[in-house]
């Protein structure tokens, strides 16, 4: 297994660089993450991780885009709320490239 | 993944054959399954240390094949390397790698059989082309098995009819028997068992979401369209991708089938157990676990008491369901165990077991049931991509050719603009999306976006002279694939959607008046 250095301590990553232990995620860890996918977090970027990891604890999954595109719209406006702006933050793909940055598993299946 | 970089190949002026490029794909390896994947599904964890013993594993296994197999064994003797199949596969034109010429794909085991199970091979294997399986030829298996979508385009011009996807879903076989499984698949697989659907949505995150649906569909309609979940005496089980609970656009098509079933005052239920429509047994080749996966459905339907059983937007699901369901679970006229002959007892003869979603909607239509406003897609100009299990290896309604008829009447039923792509990649001859068959997985991508080319071209085509904004389709694995490449090839990724994604749209629910 591959492993990640963070200011100093090793993380275990799978081949795709999904965490494999995912209470091994901290903010840092994000931003290094965040930097192998070639984004530079920002607020907006926080507050979609944010939303995903709460989702996360409390469902075990990832929400759909759909959940998470209305979340968003009710916090940041009608006008963010749609997978367009989450395209422009995660380019990859919110669901694949935004989970892999908040530490969760990554959705497998026909998605 | 963030890499730069991978570019689409140019369309083609003509699409001729291409130059060959021996071992362009040779490193385009999907990544191999963990121990603790492959031991989860009870397969081998790795393959074992000694050469010898995972030789004698494998030839063994593919002795079990053929004697288990007589299809198998009949493609192994009869293809006289005609060539008819070397271009028609959308992998080979894409790549230009010959191994990827089905033939050559099918040859990486033909040489093998030839060495062990006959006798010219046996005593003479130079003159006959026979080869010792060596690790080379397995990493060689590994690598073009998966590389190959089951799709069958192939095989309609095959003018012995073999089957090439059965050859692949072999060589996968015995891949997984040594221990050399493909994560994607087997990861999925896993999944299944343990949380009823490949994307492993927890039963109450699927809750969560179908409220959140309805709350949708009431903002947007004003009507309570419902979105049932593990309802006790529905009359009908929707079993559906579950990526149609979680990914766009495949959510649309899910609304849409909820629409329908209101508009229609038919009661209807998804179930937390067969959360999933989708069979990954199929695409390894493993009979067990195509068997364990279907028969999920049979014990929700039983648990749940539904006289109908219905299948969402899913190609492989629906050849599962189709042509499999029957004998694995007696779900249909097959099984005979006792609990097939309950199930049989209690669904309704009066419909056919299993349908497909575009089978029930298109006999509501047929007797008037569903009323359209057509000009609410007038911002659409739509083509069908025909899905390859659906299209090669299934049927809809009572006569051949229905499941492709369908999804079209359909869609002229509920929108007014429809532009049919090239005759020859549509109907029987349809080319796969790139993503089928198991390789829907990033470290793919490559191989993904060179085989989707062919069906690009054809799209290009339509979208340059007719204007087409809208590519329909039925199958979960099709969106999924398409909103990812179709960028790379100057398209918008929102190009593709469901055909009830179309009917949702225009569909009239009756209250709303």
């Amino acid at each position: 297994m591959a492993m990640i250095e963070v200011n100093g301590k090793s993380y275990e990553v799978d081949e795709e660089g999904y965490l494999v232990n995912l209470n091994d995620w901290n903010e840092d860890v994000a931003v290094y993450l965040a930097q192998t996918e070639n984004v530079t977090l920002t607020d907006q970027h926080w507050e979609v991780l944010n939303f995903l990891r709460d989702y996360y604890n409390e469902f075990q999954i990832a929400p759909a885009v759909r959940v998470l595109t209305k979340a968003i719209g009710k916090k940041l406006g009608a006008e963010k709320g749609n997978s367009q702006y989450l395209y422009e933050l995660f380019p990859y793909g919110p669901a694949k490239q935004a989970c892999k940055i908040a530490g969760l598993a990554k959705p497998t299946g026909c998605v | 993944m963030a890499g730069p970089e991978i570019k689409a190949p140019a369309f083609r002026e003509f699409p001729t054959i291409p130059a060959l490029q021996p071992g362009s794909m040779a490193g385009s390896q999907a990544y191999v399954a963990s121990e603790k994947i492959q031991e989860a599904i009870g397969f081998q964890g790795k393959l074992d240390d000694d050469w010898q013993v995972t030789h004698d594993k494998a030839i063994a296994k593919m002795g079990d094949l053929l004697g288990k197999y007589r299809g198998l064994k009949v493609f192994m003797d009869s293809c006289v390397h005609c060539g008819a199949c070397t271009d028609k596969c959308h992998y080979f034109i894409g790549t230009a790698d010959p191994k990827n010429m089905p033939v050559a794909r099918q040859e990486l085991m033909r040489s093998v059989y030839r060495r062990y199970f006959t006798l010219p091979g046996k005593l003479f294997p130079s003159l006959v082309g026979a080869k010792d399986l060596t690790r080379e030829v397995l990493d060689d298996w590994y690598t073009y098995y998966w590389q190959c979508s089951e799709c069958r385009r192939c095989s309609v011009f095959c003018p012995y009819g073999i089957d090439t996807a059965e050859v692949t879903m072999a060589g996968r076989a015995i891949l997984d028997t040594v221990g050399y499984g493909q994560k994607y698949s087997n990861e999925i697989i896993g999944k299944v068992h343990k949380i009823g659907n490949n994307l492993g949505l927890p039963g109450p995150a699927l809750e969560n979401t179908l409220e959140g649906l309805e709350e949708d569909v009431k903002d947007a309609t004003g009507v309570d369209v419902k979105y049932p979940l593990d309802v006790h005496g529905a009359e009908v089980l929707l079993v559906t991708p579950s990526a149609d609970f979680f990914a766009e656009p495949h959510i649309e098509s899910l609304i849409g089938y909820g629409k329908v079933f209101h508009a229609a005052g038919i009661s209807w239920t998804l179930s937390s157990k067969a959360s999933e429509a989708g069979n990954f047994g199929m695409f390894i080749g493993n009979y067990d676990q195509l068997r364990k996966i279907a028969l999920r459905i049979r014990e929700a339907a039983l648990e749940l008491g539904v006289k109908r059983i219905v299948v969402g937007e899913c190609g492989h699901a629906w050849r599962a369901a189709y042509a499999f369901w029957n004998t694995l679970t007696g779900i249909g006229a097959g099984a005979n165990d006792p609990f097939a002959i309950e199930l049989q007892k209690q669904l309704d003869p009066n419909y056919k077991q299993p349908s497909h979603i575009c089978e029930v909607t298109w006999d509501l239509i047929q007797q008037g049931r569903l009323k359209f406003d057509k000009s609410a897609n007038d911002d659409r100009i739509i083509t069908f991509h025909d899905s390859c299990n659906v299209a090669r290896a299934s049927r809809m309604g009572d006569y051949a050719g229905g499941q492709f008829d369908i999804p079209r009447n359909i869609i002229k039923a509920v929108a007014n603009n429809y532009v049919e792509m090239e005759s020859s990649t549509i109907r029987e001859t349809t080319f796969c999306c790139g993503g089928g068959g198991g390789v829907l997985t990033d470290e793919l991508i490559d191989l993904r976006i060179k085989g989707a080319l062919p069906r690009m071209e054809a799209l290009k085509h339509v979208a340059d002279h007719d204007g087409v904004n809208f590519m329909a389709t039925i199958c979960a694995i099709c969106k999924a694939q398409f909103t990812k490449v179709l960028p790379y090839y100057g398209f918008n990724m929102r190009l593709v959607g469901g055909v009830h994604q179309l009917v949702s749209t225009a569909i009239k629910l009756g209250d709303e008046q």
